[in-house]
């Protein structure tokens, strides 16, 4: 028997805004996070990208820092722990969850972290070892005083629902009582010029499942939630994890499977240890990132798994691909939505361009709705999907 | 639920090891890459794909090729078998290689075929490639190798994830430094055909995973 998990408090960072609500909001007003950059710092033939705000960073920062009274200079902490630090101050000061509890577990995921330290022009000012994942991790931990070392995953583009599976099975199986998970990465040259290497940029705000669709656009976020078996400690309409699954495709280490099979059986896995069916679900928040091959194999896995015909967005369109915030951010607006029924515009699609035709939402819309899918595949050939649900 | 690691290979300082055997040693070794190639020529795995890997994925892809050949998977669905590994470095090996690539804006030239393997889960792509693996699949990253996390992940994939059995372990390469210690984990008295050699299964705990990662150094030379 599986103890219950309930998700709680979250929070979202990204360039439409430094909390669930404000990215709610201007999701909500069809705000494009997703805007040409210039500078010389990111790429040198330029880059259209969903950056956050540096300034509003630094004062959120400095809120965070006075508020847990902490004597370290802003520059201590580096761009992207800076994210990760509001982003799970937000978290908890709308819990009682405590991160010093022992039955509290502590889940981060990211894919690149701090690789901006290999620049020239950072070396001077953090040691080297903040370079591993793990150190992030610690630094992170240790500011909140979490008593367990946290969990670190790094799984390419499913690194953020790996994370949320991982605490969810922790907690499943009274390991653990609570946990904290939190996702997140920051764009750097380091990642725009390898994606440009394989010529996988569009040239204009990404447009998933579009026809005209033309590669993704990267962008910077951070999320977190706080998971529980209590209850008692969630707000809100009660929404509980109901089952999720990872796959990997054994095809190719940077192209999607040809058939969607793998993506189909880790949705049809989510959905038996969620003891539901295709039937129950009302809204799908797909990965979406509006390169060729990635939405034609979404669109074939949903059809395989008799999802085809259910309201179907990628928040891509908004504000890129966050990658190992992805699964983290877009489960919160799932979740949002399975709370209040409001489904949003999936930004950049026009004209169908998928193989299988999908319902995607070409306006935003309110259903009523109890169960939610996510999901969200990788190089590496990997896959995940969660199913979330409203009690 | 009993689980049991029926077979294991750990690569480190120039030797190879599979289930306590030491397999393979040469002392004049200077690199990783010369190395891992003639363990590769040695083994005489034909996969023409090993040569594009990075350093990462070929010791992960070796290794797991080594605990595989002792004890065949064949007998499992694709879909029951995982894959848990691990390491401290993340793809920070491969990481520096991509960053020299565009340090200079006179000489820019990322390429794909770097850039690839500069996520830690494409070892795992590439095992599950060759093995034909389709389960739950993830890449944890810890500073030093972590028995707790190993044995606690492995175990509630197969408990709780519906895996029958698991290549677990930990890959780690930083320059000329590596170390491998990958293993099968399966559930006792499930466990498919019989164990080739004389090698005697004993139980994945924490306990056994801390003495395993010590088990072969630095006296097992001196036993062969």
């Amino acid at each position: 028997m599986n103890n219950p998990v309930y998700i709680t408090s979250d929070n979202i960072i990204t360039s439409l805004g430094f909390s669930t609500r404000e990215n709610i909001s201007s999701l909500e007003n069809h705000v494009i996070g997703i805007k040409p950059v210039e500078g010389p710092d990111l790429s040198p033939s330029g880059a259209i990208l969903s950056k956050i705000d540096p300034v509003n960073l630094e004062m959120r920062f400095s809120a965070l820092s006075d508020q847990y009274k902490k004597k370290e200079a802003s520059t201590a902490y580096t761009r992207l722990e800076k994210m990760f630090l509001i982003s799970i101050g937000d978290v908890l000061s709308k819990t009682d969850i405590s991160p010093s509890n022992p039955r509290t577990l502590f889940v981060i995921s990211t894919t690149k972290g701090n690789i901006e330290l290999l620049e020239d022009r950072y070396k001077a000012s953090f040691p080297h070892r903040r370079i591993y994942l793990w150190e992030l991790a610690r630094v992170i931990g240790d500011f909140f005083h979490f008593s367990n070392r946290p969990v670190v995953i790094s799984n390419a583009c499913i690194s953020g629902l790996v994370a949320i599976l991982t605490a969810a099975r922790f907690i499943q199986s009274g390991r653990f009582d609570h946990a904290i998970v939190a996702g997140g990465d920051v764009v750097s040259e380091f990642v725009i010029s390898g994606f440009q290497s394989f010529q996988s940029l569009g040239p204009v705000p990404c447009k998933p499942f579009d026809h005209h669709r033309a590669g993704l656009s990267l962008g910077e976020g951070c999320g977190a939630m706080a998971l529980t078996s209590a209850l008692s400690k969630t707000i809100g309409n009660p929404v509980r994890f109901a089952g999720g699954s990872v796959t990997n495709d054994a095809n190719h280490i940077s192209g999607p499977s040809r058939t969607g099979e793998e993506l189909s059986l880790a949705i049809n896995r989510a959905l038996t240890m969620a003891s539901l069916s295709p039937g129950d679900i009302g809204y799908i928040s797909a990965h979406g990132t509006a390169t060729l091959y990635n939405d034609e194999m979404e669109s074939k896995a949903l059809g395989l798994s008799h999802l085809s015909h259910v309201p179907v967005n990628s928040f891509k369109g908004y504000w890129g691909h966050t990658l190992g915030a992805a699964g983290m951010i877009e489960s919160i607006v799932a979740i949002h939505s399975l709370r209040s029924g409001q489904l949003f515009q999936s930004a950049g699609f026009e004209e169908p361009g998928v193989p299988v035709p999908l319902n995607v939402l070409t306006r935003h819309e309110t259903h009523s709705i109890h169960g939610c899918l996510k999901t969200a595949s990788g190089f590496g050939g990997c896959n995940a999907a969660i199913v979330y649900q409203k009690l | 639920m009993g689980l049991i690691v029926t077979s294991y290979c750990h690569i480190f300082e120039k030797k190879v090891v599979v289930n306590d055997r030491l397999t393979f040693f040469q002392e004049n070794f200077l690199n990783f890459a010369d190395f891992i190639k003639s363990v590769y020529k040695k083994e005489e795995i034909n996969y023409p794909r090993f040569y594009k890997m990075d350093s990462l994925s070929k010791l992960g892809f070796i290794s797991s090729a080594l605990v595989i050949n002792e004890k065949p998977i064949a007998g499992y669905c694709s879909d029951a078998v995982g894959v848990v590994m691990s390491n401290s470095s993340s793809s920070l090996d491969t990481d520096i290689i991509h960053n020299d690539t565009i340090k200079d804006r006179a000489h820019y030239f990322p390429s794909p075929s770097v850039f690839v393997y500069t996520l830690p889960n494409i070892m795992i792509g590439e095992i599950c490639i060759k093995n034909k693996i389709k389960g739950e699949n993830v890449f944890l990253i810890s500073e030093n190798f972590d028995e707790k996390l190993l044995f606690g992940y492995t175990r509630e994939l197969i408990e709780k994830a519906g895996m029958e059995t698991i290549l677990c372990g930990w890959v780690e390469v930083m320059g000329d430094r590596y170390e491998a210690l990958t293993m099968l984990v399966e559930k006792e008295h499930t466990e498919g055909m019989g164990i080739t050699g004389s090698f005697t299964p004993f139980p994945f705990t924490e306990e056994n995973l801390k003495q395993l990662i010590k088990r072969n150094r630095p006296d097992l030379l001196w036993k062969n």
